[in-house]
């Protein structure tokens, strides 16, 4: 279960090109972990170090920039995160402390997996991720009312679907939630079984 | 309000368990299919968090990612760390009590592949799986698509996904392909035609005069790119060839539930009146072999054009290849068969018949990767093994294999592959490897000619 995300402030880690794909976030040389964790030392490992598989940090990428050593948000492109399915994506991210994404866009997938690991994906047009680029400063993200601001006074609203805002707000665990309509769960199953026998393997073999 | 429902509804709404407050859905799942690449990490977690598989009978799992392809393999793997995905993977489906279609059993394969030979996607179930090419599935009229590990878990636990209902869009290619004209084209002429998010926010029905005219295995080529189409799916209105290839397979209904099953297949297509929040359509006769020139699906021209003017100067410096210059007659250094999207015995049976009686060009590393064990044993009794070596092409044990690059085998850095795959994104098949994807034909046409060469000039 992940940490409630209420109100954040950091100053964005500027990573704005578009279609920026989850091999990219983590390729898949680095999905080295059997499990969720272990997985921060891959995140964009194809930009951040020199060589690939080497561990030698490339000082023209973003990540490496001491500015950002505390930033917990990512100010994104177009399409952020297409390509594979993979979760480790997220896991990478979040495990390397990263909370928020700001985009012009998502991936599906990805987006619903950020959620599902506490990590914000939120859209905002290209004018105002460019502004806030441009301030150098840092945002703040109040999530119960979808706004991104900066010091200057400017603020954007961002929008995302009740449930995951719930989710994200209360870090409430997607099964936790459904388990709750356990009974409307066994009920349509138990009319489906007989409208469509075979789809349930175990009990008609 | 005229009822009329497309497919895309009838699969919605018959799974539609609760509405969700917000818009959403809690969405029946029938069946879930687990890979070792992510299988242990979501089976691990859902043990950890004290939770069970609801219905194990209805879980499957294979070994397809990062096994090894060579001949006379085991458990090791080229991947550095790889045998800990396959021995974890093991210990936590039979802890869990799912199906492993283990390393070397014959029904191995890569999860698209032996999911239909298994009968264990039906038209008019939903199926996903932790893999973006679980849309390949939906070739039978299923709605079948790619999950994050976590959704996986909720699915296992639960029996459900909570979603939002993507917009429901219609691609028909009308009127038939030209001979040599195969579903990878279609699917790249769309992707060249509409771009790599063309479809994004939607489910795609696939229909038309030259889509029902393809067997099961070239549908399954057609849907599997429709997540390089940015859609949540592609899926085609099952028919007679669907329910033929399924009956008698091992995981399908039979007797009376085969007739009954028949008889609620035979429900699922669009109505007539049904409407598409998006609809498309092309004409088959117009379509060409394509390839693909840059670093993603959409940038994919015709063998015989020339890369577009307005190219953009990242993937054509990944590329490595101008504006302006023709695709044809590009030097390569590999060939790969293999992959989700080609590799049914119909795939090797085309490429085979291609390559009976010629050699590949020097220096051109080939290689074929049969979909599943299956296709493989199918392939070998009818000698097209030996038609694959006898021309330079490696055999090889089925998988994933090179389609993509987990830090194991590879093609050499910066080299050109022409391949059958579905992605050709920087690096994919291994660190700088550039890729272009095409069709089994093509890429025998290619590995033969040493250069991007037309199929069509071999026929
Ligand atoms: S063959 Fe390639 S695209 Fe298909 S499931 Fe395997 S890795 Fe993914």
């Amino acid at each position: 279960m992940a940490e409630p995300f209420t109100i954040l402030t950091s100053l964005p880690m500027p990573l704005i090109r578009d279609n920026i794909d989850t091999d990219q976030i983590i390729p898949s040389r680095e999905m080295k972990s059997t499990g969720k964790t272990s997985l921060a030392d891959g995140l964009f490992a194809g930009w951040r170090y020199k060589e690939i598989g080497g561990r030698e940090p490339d000082p023209e990428f973003v990540m490496n920039d001491p500015a950002y050593a505390d930033s917990t948000v990512i100010l994104g492109g177009a399409n952020f995160g297409s390509g594979s399915s993979r979760e480790h994506a997220v896991w990478a991210l979040a495990e390397y402390g990263f909370r928020a994404v700001i985009a012009q866009s998502f991936a599906p997938i990805f987006a619903g997996n950020c959620v599902r690991n506490g990590i914000l994906p939120a859209m905002l047009d290209s004018a105002a991720i460019t502004a806030v680029e441009r301030s150098g400063a840092p945002v703040t993200i109040d999530l119960q009312a979808r706004t991104i601001s900066i010091a200057s006074g400017q603020s954007w609203t961002f929008p995302i679907e009740e449930e995951a805002k719930a989710m994200l707000l209360e870090g409430l665990d997607a099964i936790d939630l459904s388990l709750k309509l356990a009974d409307n769960i066994s009920t349509w199953q138990d009319a489906d079984r007989s409208a469509r026998p075979w789809i349930y393997l175990g009990v008609n073999t | 309000m005229t009822g009329e429902r497309t497919l895309f509804d009838k699969l919605w709404d018959s799974h539609v368990v609760a509405e969700l407050p917000g818009g959403s859905a809690l969405v029946a799942i029938d069946r879930v299919f687990l890979h070792e690449r992510t299988g242990a990490a979501a089976l691990n977690s859902l043990a950890e968090a004290g939770r069970k598989v609801a219905d194990p009978s209805r879980v499957f799992a294979v070994t397809d990612h990062i096994v090894d392809t060579r001949p006379g393999r085991t458990d090791q793997t080229l991947m550095p760390g790889g045998q800990a995905f396959i021995t974890e993977t093991r210990a936590a489906a039979k802890a869990a009590g799912i199906t492993l279609f283990d390393v070397n059993d014959p029904d191995q394969g890569i999860v698209h592949v032996i999911s239909p030979e298994l009968g264990i996607v039906l038209p008019g179930c939903t199926l996903i799986a932790p893999d973006s090419h679980t849309c390949t599935q939906g070739a039978f009229g299923a709605l079948a698509w790619g999950i994050g590990s976590s959704e996986a878990e909720h699915a296992m636990a639960t029996g459900t996904l909570r979603l939002s209902k993507p917009k429901a869009m219609r691609v028909r290619f009308t009127g038939r392909l030209n001979k040599g004209i195969t579903p990878k084209d279609m699917i790249l002429t769309l992707l060249a035609q509409y771009g790599a998010a063309g479809g994004k926010g939607h489910a795609v029905e696939f229909a038309g005069e030259a889509v029902l005219a393809l067997d099961m295995e070239g549908r399954m080529t057609l849907c599997n790119m429709a997540t390089e189409f940015s859609a949540m799916s592609g899926f085609i209105a099952p028919d007679q060839q669907t329910f033929d290839y399924l009956e008698g397979r091992r995981y399908a209904p039979e007797g009376t539930q085969w007739r009954q099953a028949l008889a609620s297949w035979q429900e699922l297509g669009s109505d007539a009146g049904a409407v598409f929040d998006q609809e498309i359509e092309i004409d088959a006769s117009s379509i060409t072999p394509m390839v693909s020139w840059g670093t993603n699906p959409g940038q994919t021209i015709g063998i015989d054009a020339v890369v577009p003017d307005d190219a953009e100067a990242a993937p054509l410096d990944y590329i490595g290849l101008a504006r302006g210059q023709a695709i044809k007659g590009v030097p390569i250094d590999a060939a790969f068969i293999g992959s989700c999207t080609n590799s049914r015995l119909s795939d090797l049976r085309r490429a085979a018949a291609l390559l009976q009686g010629r050699e590949i060009a020097d220096g051109v590393k080939a290689i074929c990767v049969p979909g599943s064990s299956r296709v493989k044993r199918e392939a070998e009794a009818e000698g097209l093994d030996l038609i694959f070596e006898n021309a330079g092409f490696e055999w090889r044990e089925s998988g994933c294999s090179m389609c993509f690059y987990a830090g194991g085998e590879s093609f050499a850095a910066g080299s050109r592959v022409i391949s059958t795959t579905n992605r050709n994104f920087e690096s994919r098949q291994g660190p700088n490897v550039r890729t272009h994807i095409a069709s089994p034909e093509t890429v025998v046409a290619s590995a033969i000619a040493g250069m991007i060469a037309d199929p069509g000039e071999l026929i």
